[in-house]
């Protein structure tokens, strides 16, 4: 089995940088490759969308390309790990978690084996391809298979730090990373710690928990808010299993908990914390998200505005929904 | 402990074929003891597979019992995982752990899952149970020990109605497109599936050009002659350049007059009755023959 690997955490190139998660997914898989023999790199014939192919060209004997073939890659990244490799095993989210799901559920869960499945073009985000390739249920579809840590970064920064963490973890990993660029949002002293969540600044009146790029949109709803005179928080749930309580504790003395994600509302960052608060304090709850739908095709800027998911559409639900209230 | 060389080349000693019988038996004797007591599971894929299974613990594969993950060992992944019961016996007799669990198959708290599980039980190298999926997984075993620098080889047993199985067929491809030739498969053609005849219910004939048109050196053996299983299982680490499959047509629920060729008898195991008949013909309690197996020390 694989021995737990010495990361250096010094490397600091995303910080305050305005790029897409998969970008620094790629050039941190390629330092850490620098440092790391264990590593290993598996793609089903994407490698220059997840950006693997850097780590691909660098180290050719360590990167296995599975075709198109997203359940013999994920079996096979099962069995690299059982020689002490550290397997990276990266495609589109809908194929990684909706084609391979029950190959990840009985090859690498059952087994606790130690793969890190990083896919990219997580949410409605991926834009022009269309719902075919838009997935909104993979964060449901990880986070229901026992022993899996679900992770969604929020920004490139954050990804970058994930990355380097999850390596010293032993266990099966989900990292949902996106095609569009993002806005950073995650100050230069931050430091990821699987199962901690961070927190903006806790409100009285509402607090919105969100992940991935909405981290960003929920920032600018929380400004808008505070013009209208309404307190609001924002906490950044990027581990959404396990999921940090303790911060959700916290969070729950606002009147009002809101969840925001590039996810279907069904099962995602909005049901887990739904089903943690019913039972440790409940609340009212404001889910955003994709409403139970299929994406479309459009860019991913309109598709943010066409799903309600801008920081003004959010600003916008919360006010109605105290107003309701 | 067990650990066989791989250096020996071509047929075995006629000894040597006799005493590997002999385990087949015994073997066939602890599945249907086991089986009995459990009083459910796969009783005629666990038969058919008991002769190759037997070659591979005690004359082919590089193991240690008391070190089950001995980095330099051979790997088997047992793909057809509902044959379970055929690899917690072999495991059992090899010196994994003791005879006594086996009593404890498929019952609550017992290491001894219904399927295989790895987490629970040494010497399990993977969980499997849901078909289709061994094969990828030894195709990375195999890799894995490649790029370490380890000479140890993979075996990978699948059924035939798992054939079926897409999956096999992606992986199939990657073990020829890596030259993996560190890998060997087995497949167990009894010929039978739950629902019937694998030619009534989906057709997967013909076998050996399938996989040689993948890229795989392909051996039909009769899966229950010792001497062939063993012949094969040496000839495949001779093979370099791509995989091998050993395709060993086979009679599911061999060994015993009443589960031969029972459809009925993939997913049942026997009632006390059809224990008592099954262990007369297999000669329980006869004594052992003379032990004079070298064990390719």
């Amino acid at each position: 089995m694989g021995q737990v690997s010495e990361v250096k955490t010094e490397i600091k190139s995303f910080s305050g940088v305005e790029a897409a998660t998969r970008d620094a997914y790629g050039e941190v898989l390629y330092k850490l490759g620098l440092e790391n023999p264990d590593i290993v790199v598996l793609d089903a014939d994407l490698s220059s969308s997840t950006k693997t192919q850097k780590f691909a060209k660098a180290f050719p004997e360590r990167f296995f390309n599975m075709g198109v073939s997203e359940q013999d890659m994920m079996a096979t990244a099962a069995g690299l790990s059982l020689t002490g490799k550290i397997p990276f095993a990266s495609t589109f989210a809908i194929f990684a978690t909706g084609r391979a799901w029950e190959q990840i559920r009985q090859s690498i869960s059952y087994s606790g084996l130690n793969v890190k499945i990083v896919a990219t073009h997580g949410g409605i985000t991926v834009g022009e391809d269309g719902a075919s390739h838009q997935a909104i249920e993979d964060i449901a579809l990880m986070r229901v298979i026992p022993g899996m840590t679900v992770i969604v970064p929020a920004d490139a920064y954050e990804t970058e730090l994930v990355i380097k963490e999850i390596i010293k973890y032993k266990g099966p990993v989900y990292v949902r990373l996106g095609r569009s660029k993002v806005k950073a949002v995650m100050p230069e002293d931050y430091r990821f710690s699987i199962g901690k969540a961070y927190a903006f600044s806790f409100g009285k009146d509402v607090n919105i928990i969100a992940c991935g790029v909405m981290v960003s949109e929920a920032l600018g709803a929380a400004k808008i808010l505070k013009e209208k005179g309404i307190d609001s928080g924002v906490i950044n749930m990027s581990t959404i299993k396990p999921l940090d309580e303790e911060i959700l504790l916290r969070a729950a003395d606002a009147s009002l908990i809101v969840t925001a994600e590039e996810h279907s509302v069904i099962g995602g960052l909005g049901g887990a914390v739904s089903e943690s608060l019913s039972s440790i304090k409940p609340r009212p709850l404001l889910r955003i998200g994709i409403k139970d739908t299929f994406g479309t095709s459009g860019s991913s800027k309109e598709l943010m505005k066409y799903f309600g998911l801008t920081a003004e559409q959010i600003a916008e639900e919360i006010i109605q929904s105290i107003r309701d209230a | 402990m067990i650990e066989n060389s791989g250096s020996l080349r071509g047929s075995a000693p006629q000894s040597d074929i006799d005493y590997l019988r002999n385990q087949a038996r015994l073997l066939r004797i602890e599945i249907l003891k086991m089986l009995a007591e459990a009083g459910s599971g796969h009783t005629g894929g666990s038969l058919s597979a008991a002769d190759i299974v037997t070659a591979l613990y005690f004359y082919k594969l590089r193991h240690r019992p008391d070190d089950p993950l001995w980095r330099e060992r051979d790997r088997f992944v047992l793909s057809k995982g509902h044959a379970a019961p055929l690899l917690y016996a072999v495991l059992a007799m090899a010196g994994y752990f003791d005879k006594s669990l086996l009593k404890t198959l498929r019952k609550l708290g017992s290491p001894l899952q219904g399927h295989p599980s790895s987490k629970s039980l040494p010497g399990v190298e993977v969980s499997t149970g849901s078909l289709g999926q061994g094969l990828s997984v030894a195709n990375g075993m195999a890799m894995g020990l490649r790029l370490s620098k380890i000479e140890a080889r993979v075996y990978c047993l699948l059924g035939d109605g798992e054939l079926q199985e897409g999956q096999v067929w992606e992986a199939a491809m990657t073990a020829a497109h890596y030259k993996l030739d560190n890998l060997c498969a087995i497949i167990d053609l009894n010929g039978l599936q739950i629902d019937g005849p694998i030619s009534q219910v989906k057709n997967i004939e013909p076998v050996q050009s399938k996989w040689q048109a993948f890229g795989w050196n392909t051996f039909e053996i009769n899966g229950h002659d010792m001497a062939q299983i063993v012949d094969s299982l040496d000839r495949a680490e001779t093979l370099k350049g791509a995989p091998t499959v050993i395709l060993a047509r086979t009679i599911k629920g061999k060994g015993v007059s009443i589960f031969e060729n029972k459809v009925k008898y993939h997913g049942v195991a026997p009632t006390k009755e059809e224990l008592e008949i099954a262990l007369r013909e297999l000669g329980d309690g006869v004594p052992e023959k003379s032990q004079d197996f070298s064990g390719y020390k």
